[in-house]
């Protein structure tokens, strides 16, 4: 037996706990998670900031593929047949082509349970890994301006089912080709699998649980949503995934759709 | 005969302490509680460490191996890198009394802080009556053993001193969701909102839901998903959310 040279003061000194000044004492790897979460993140986030300030390169006219960055396309610059919804926003190179629905969905992402543990943990290190001190002096969490805004998610899961419908409109949209006749190419299997995707995220969504059912005390008098609820909370065990599968999907649709549109290759067509 | 391990066991009290260094003896099939009492056994008598059943059920054991809050009793030392030092401290959110045993009783204070649970008028004990899909949700938080590991490793008490009278941690927030889940809990008839208590007096607010407490739980409850995230958006419903509060005053006229 051997006294270890290290004597050390606590960090929390006065609060009577163990005098280990370390930051941590983990031996294994924590880092790698916070690491490859922020690293996954910016690089979406830059493709994504690319992208929608591209204005091009976003329409498939002869199978009316259009990419989700880019609906609904609301500028005066869209292509006629992309604009589904009419077109009112000021053609300039600052505004996304989509910016009436894009703010929504990125407030859905940021105020959703499981990105708010994912950035907490791999850019506001707090805490960085479980048992591993952050490096904040002060902490309020979520008890005032601005991270008390989080507690507006529902509002922008709202807004997420309103655009997953318009995404799902567009995947059966783009089932019609340029002269008005039914066809099918691979692009439409893409759409759809998007739009699958997405509706399993949105419907996994926490807040979502809580509306169908979760805020009951009494699931027995609810038979109906007690079942939804069921349906949810399955789906909602699988949120990260689901969050991560989309954030993949989006970015493989958008790309697909653009390298279709600028003709890197065609589109390889089953049907029409 | 076993193989032999480096042990750096830390050993204090309230005011100082070091890591001490032990060789030990390890056999298949061992966990650290056997290792820590062969140290006891053997090397250092006087060695403090709480513990009860062995078997994961009392919650006593409670420490930190490799900088990771564990019960002792559950860990094997199959589970951990060979030929590495084994560091063993005790629970860092909590002051300690000797060695391995901390004095939890900041979570004591906790518990009695949490108002209990409101029987409804005219049910005498033993006529609660209530459908099993109406109180399941509530039966995973009852696994809970009190190793208070989530308490422990969460961050708003671990890294923040500062936080400990306004915030109840992952434990107590879960009894409140329990209680505020119960089908038969009367709370609202006597006037206490137990919604508005998890966030102005048990300070759900703190929690960023960043699941340690859900990683670190012997028992695998889903504190953040099934206990804390919807206790949020409870809080949600009563603050939040104007259309429901709306609805909820037009039921009432």
């Amino acid at each position: 037996m051997t006294v270890a040279t290290l004597r050390t003061t606590s960090p929390e000194a006065g609060a009577g706990r163990a005098a280990i000044a370390a930051r941590t004492l983990r031996t294994d790897r924590w880092w790698i998670p916070p690491l490859t979460t922020a690293v996954g993140l910016i690089a979406w986030i830059t493709y994504a900031t690319v992208r929608v300030f591209m204005q091009k390169d976003y329409f498939v006219a002869d199978y009316h593929y259009l990419t989700p960055f880019y609906s609904p396309c609301i500028s005066n610059g869209c292509v006629p047949e992309s604009a589904h919804f009419g077109t009112f926003l000021p053609d300039v190179w600052w505004l996304p082509y989509a910016a009436l629905t894009l703010p929504f969905l990125l407030l859905f992402r940021m105020t959703c349970y499981y990105y708010r543990k994912a950035y907490y943990r791999a850019f506001w290190f707090s805490p960085p890994a479980c048992a591993v001190a952050e490096p904040h002096a002060k902490y309020t969490g979520e008890t005032r301006f601005p991270l008390i805004g989080q507690n507006l998610h529902r509002y922008f899961f709202y807004a997420a089912v309103l655009i997953s419908l318009i995404n799902t409109y567009d995947a059966i949209k783009a089932f019609e080709t340029g002269d008005g006749e039914f066809g099918i190419g691979l692009g439409n299997l893409v759409l759809l699998v998007n739009v699958v995707a997405l509706w399993a995220y949105t419907a996994s969504c926490h807040s979502c649980r809580s509306i169908i059912g979760g805020r009951l005390n009494h699931f027995s008098q609810h038979p109906v949503r007690y079942k939804l609820w069921g349906w949810v909370t399955r789906l909602n065990g699988k949120h990260m995934q689901l969050a991560w599968l989309t954030l993949g999907t989006l970015a493989l649709t958008d790309f697909y759709i653009m390298a279709v549109s600028a003709g890197w290759f065609s589109d390889p067509r089953i049907i029409n | 005969m076993g193989n032999q391990e480096h042990f750096r066991v830390w050993r204090g009290d309230d005011e100082t302490g070091d890591f001490v260094d032990y060789d030990v003896e390890v056999n298949e099939g061992e966990v650290v509680l056997d290792i820590i009492h062969r140290i006891q056994a053997t090397q250092a008598p006087d060695l403090a460490v709480r513990w009860n059943c062995k078997a994961g059920k009392c919650g006593s054991c409670s420490a930190e191996i490799n900088g990771r809050p564990r019960l002792l009793c559950m860990t094997r030392m199959s589970t951990l890198p060979p030929g590495e030092p084994i560091v063993v401290t005790p629970m860092r959110t909590f002051p300690v009394i000797r060695d391995l045993v901390t004095d939890v009783s900041f979570n004591y204070e906790k518990a009695r802080e949490v108002r209990a649970f409101v029987p409804p008028e005219g049910v005498a004990p033993g006529d609660y009556r209530m459908q099993q899909v109406d109180v399941e949700r509530s039966q995973e938080f009852r696994k809970c053993i009190e190793c208070f590991l989530c308490q422990d490793t969460c961050h708003v008490l671990r890294d923040h001193e500062e936080n400990k009278p306004a915030f109840a941690g992952p434990r107590f927030l879960m009894r409140v969701a329990e209680l505020d889940m119960h089908p038969l809990d009367a709370a609202a008839e006597q006037g206490l909102n137990r919604k508005e208590a998890a966030q102005d007096e048990h300070g759900l607010g703190f929690c960023n839901i960043t699941k340690c407490c859900s990683e670190v739980c012997p028992e695998h409850i889903k504190i953040t998903d099934n206990a804390l995230i919807p206790l949020k958006e409870r809080v949600v419903d009563l603050k939040f959310d104007p259309l429901i509060r709306r609805k909820k005053r037009a039921r009432r006229a």
